[in-house]
């Protein structure tokens, strides 16, 4: 049902073709501007493993704001927006899988985003996957565990939402954007300063968008040094870890936030901005 | 269904507490003081209270949407601290003066969803969305997105997504806030129908209306600022009164007379003004309606015409002056100065 009211206001804020067409343009926009980018800064060597390392990492990374922000943004949306949050909480539903539920609809659009992205990657820009060489299985493996740990995290981040009446709306973009820092979505770890390292090194994210791009382009991924070490075994041994890790504290962070907001008041409370 | 109450609460306090600007300004706001009520099942109780006098607090806590600071309150027999579990499945809430819902959704979809939540069968669901929407006339409307609905029609859409549901205790907290004189009609309406048509069902409703409360409620809670005054059957509210000899005086501008000056009279009981366009409007009660010669001639001494004169019976707005001293537009504009 969540899932439901989630697509239908993902999909139905405009005309069919206007959602198609933004649906197509915003991620190869997104990607077009780091093509470019990429272009003047390696004065066009197009052939480097570092282009593909970039636009994977970039493509995948769609779904950290689609799938984490989708269920954090539930609460901003029906709290402040539609004024239904209260509605939701007194009804005999279970709050954190109706807010997960939403998320659902974020990561079809977000699905269908990193498809057109990685279409357009492998039809206009040389970014070369060999079908017959991909691990699928690793690949998906890793995909399903990875949205499960992404729609976790926007639990939490919906749970720091639901206490946060003012600026409630950049938790989940500032939540992204520094994972987009530290989770080598864009450049490896070791470009990074030593000391910021273990930051990266403690997100799921990092593992999660190494194991994807190593079951799609292996030797892409071998040419960087910062997981080289690790088996792609070990490494969704880590992301699977850090994906329990996150989630059960995820669960606890929320019921705490959840809990707090009843005390002050704030599940109802609207800002008018 | 073992609790003969319905709502039960016991020395139930909340304060909020107010972050001002810097650490030392933090102040806390008491919303509501040692409150004590029992509704019984079947009831239509009400609370009745000018704005800021706690009821949307209350409605709250026992909506198991907020925490009480203090005592407690038990809803369908279930504590809504405690076991806020147990209470939802048996309660629903309307609230009044919001435009709620999903605008991208239908009349129809809206109410099917919420009734999903609840777990009502979709096919028994559609037949009651249809059948309420009847009841509140706007059958016509059922296909219409929620975002093209005028205030008053989403405010009713409102209503039936609260009845849709059947709760055992449905909390309408100012239903009919910001409708029209005709919509408010068919609310009222539509409440006594809904509550005729089952005994076990509770409603609980808050308002500032004291027609509303005086013509639709079993018993009433006057509440002000967090404290519950008095509760009993309207018209045993208003018998307390009848002692007294009410008269509603238009005069012309007051000339420096006050309500106090009033209320210094040995045979004036209580006395409330609100001003007009062309003077001012006074509530007063006298201990024998002899006694009205004396007023009539303080207003002499101020020079204030006497322009139109009435007497009437006790409302409920007589016990809410009784009980706090003032109208309850003055406790709001008082409230909000």
């Amino acid at each position: 049902m969540a899932a439901w009211l989630g697509w239908v206001i993902e999909s139905n804020w405009t005309d069919p073709f206007l959602f198609a067409v933004y649906s197509i343009v915003k991620p190869v926009s997104g990607a077009a501007i780091l093509v470019i980018m990429y272009g003047i800064i390696s004065q066009g060597n197009f052939d480097s493993a570092m282009f593909p390392y970039i636009y994977l990492g970039n493509a995948f990374y769609i779904y950290v704001g689609a799938v984490m922000t989708g269920v954090s943004w539930a609460v901003v949306d029906d709290r402040e927006h539609y004024k239904t949050l209260k509605y939701m909480y007194i009804a005999p539903i279970h709050i954190p899988l109706y807010l997960l539920g939403r998320g659902v609809a974020r990561f079809i659009t977000g699905s269908i985003a990193v498809f057109i992205t990685l279409a357009a990657g492998i039809l206009f820009l040389n970014v070369n996957i060999n079908f017959a060489e991909v691990n699928w299985l690793l690949f998906f493996a890793t995909l399903v565990i990875g949205v499960v740990m992404l729609a976790m995290l926007g639990l939490l981040l919906a749970g720091l939402t639901l206490m946060t009446v003012r600026h409630e709306g950049f938790i989940g973009e500032a939540t992204a954007g520094a994972l987009y820092i530290f989770s080598g979505a864009i450049f490896p770890l070791n470009v990074l300063p030593e000391w910021l390292r273990p930051i990266g090194y403690f997100m799921p994210t990092t593992y999660w968008l190494e194991l994807l791009r190593r079951s799609l382009v292996g030797n892409v991924a071998a040419a960087f040094p910062t997981l080289a070490n690790f088996s792609d075994l070990q490494i969704l041994g880590v992301l699977t870890g850090l994906s329990l890790l996150f989630g059960t504290v995820s669960v606890y962070v929320f019921r705490w936030c959840d809990s707090i907001a009843r005390e002050k008041g704030l599940i109802d409370r609207t800002t008018n901005y | 269904m073992s609790s003969p109450l319905a709502i039960e609460t016991k020395d139930l306090g909340r304060i909020y507490k107010l972050r001002g600007s810097k650490k030392e300004t933090r102040k806390e706001l008491v919303a509501l003081e040692g409150v004590n009520l029992t509704v019984e099942r079947g009831e239509l109780f009400g609370l009745l209270g000018p704005n800021g006098a706690g009821k949307t607090t209350l409605i709250k806590i026992l909506t198991t949407l907020l925490s009480p600071t203090s005592g407690w309150a038990r809803v369908a027999g279930a504590d809504v601290n405690a076991e806020p579990e147990s209470v939802r499945p048996r309660i629903n809430m309307v609230s009044g003066g919001e435009s709620s819902g999903y605008g991208l959704l239908t009349v129809r979809e809206n109410l099917w969803m919420f009734s999903q939540f609840y777990g009502v069968p979709s096919k028994e669901a559609n037949e009651r969305i249809e059948a309420l929407l009847e009841m509140v006339g706007m059958k016509d409307r059922i296909h219409t997105k929620s975002s093209d609905l005028s205030t008053g029609l989403r405010q009713k859409m409102n209503i039936v997504r609260g009845f849709l549901t059947e709760p055992e205790v449905l909390f309408l907290d100012e239903p009919t806030l910001g409708l029209d004189v005709g919509a408010m009609r068919d609310v009222r309406r539509f409440i006594l129908e809904w509550l005729k048509a089952d005994r076990e069902r509770t409603l609980l409703l808050t308002t500032h209306y004291m027609m509303e409360a005086d013509e639709l409620c079993d018993r009433v809670a006057i509440i002000n600022k967090g404290k519950v005054l008095a509760c009993d059957k309207p018209s045993v509210l208003k018998q307390r009164l009848q002692k007294d000899a009410l008269f509603e005086i238009e005069v012309s501008p007051l000339n420096g007379l006050t309500q106090q000056m009033m209320l210094d009279q040995p045979e004036v009981t209580k006395a409330a003004i609100s001003e007009t366009e062309t003077g001012a409007k006074l509530s007063i009660g006298l201990v024998e309606e002899s006694a009205l010669a004396r007023v009539i001639n303080l207003f002499t001494q101020k020079d204030v015409k006497v322009m139109n004169l009435s007497k009437r019976e006790p409302t409920l707005e007589d016990v809410f002056v009784d009980l706090v001293g003032r109208s309850m537009a003055e406790e709001e504009s008082n409230e909000s100065a």
